[in-house]
């Protein structure tokens, strides 16, 4: 449908704010949206985002981003992190995005493959049954470039 | 710029969108259709007419729209439109191609 001569985005998805975890999801969703295969890794804090238990209380940070405009000290105050991602999930629905439990259902329908890192998945001690339904299956990094077995195809580190 | 659909004049974008619904008839949305390698079914009709419908109605489209029509579910419709399934299917409804990146 695209002009664009990308035919594959694979991104590895390393962080849990809410900011990163938005952008691959709907970067992903975008590629699909335009015919372009997508498959997202998560690893590290990246897992935070597909574990039953904590995908629906990711926050955006308020301590060490500048962009929040805020004092470094007021962001560190008790309830100010859960206000702030409160504030910027309520924008969010009003643009029509999807929470994070919808969206990852909508990539998996979609055709987007969901990989979860071996490696953090051992070092977080985490099983499979931690992780939503939707999760392809665990990789190593090894079978994840594997899957860059076309042409056109890009990595994208998040 | 002007062209012609299953032999009827319409104003088309660039990208072959056209700008004017009241011109859309059910032939060209099967032409267009057809230009994109697929064959209309009745299961593609109802997506149309779910898609003119809010269309008509001011409503934006998304791909979470469509999860929750009731029409047809996300797998279903990345089947029946294949490579781009919210922007041929508007295509083909004779609607402006969406604008949201969701």
């Amino acid at each position: 449908m695209s002009k664009t001569k990308v035919k594959k985005m694979l991104f590895i998805l390393s962080k849990a704010t809410i900011e990163n975890v938005y952008a691959a999801f709907i970067m992903a969703n975008g590629a699909r949206m335009e015919g372009i295969e997508s498959e997202i890794f998560f690893t590290f804090f990246g897992l935070e985002a597909i574990q039953k238990k904590k995908l629906e209380h990711l926050h955006v940070a308020t301590v060490g981003n500048p962009a929040m405009h805020i004092p470094t000290m007021l962001g560190g105050l008790p309830g100010m992190e859960a206000f702030a991602t409160k504030m910027m999930k309520k924008e969010m629905e009003k643009l029509d995005m999807p929470p994070v439990g919808e969206f990852l259902e909508i990539l998996s329908d979609s055709g987007c493959k969901l990989w979860a890192c071996k490696l953090a998945m051992d070092m977080f001690h985490l099983k499979s049954e931690d992780l939503i339904d939707e999760i392809d299956d665990v990789l190593t990094i090894g079978d994840f470039y594997s899957r860059a077995n076309e042409e056109n195809t890009h990595l994208l580190f998040i | 710029m002007e062209t012609v659909l299953a032999g009827f004049k319409v104003n088309v974008t660039d990208e072959g969108y056209l700008t004017d619904f009241s011109q859309w008839t059910n032939e060209i949305g099967f032409e267009i259709a057809k230009e994109h390698g697929i064959e209309m079914t009745d299961q593609h009709w109802k997506v149309i007419e779910y898609l003119q419908e809010k269309f008509n109605n001011n409503e934006a489209l998304s791909i979470r729209g469509i999860k929750k029509s009731g029409i047809i579910n996300i797998k279903e419709f990345y089947s029946l439109f294949p490579g781009g399934p919210l922007k041929i299917s508007t295509k083909v409804a004779g609607i402006p191609k969406p604008v949201s990146c969701i």
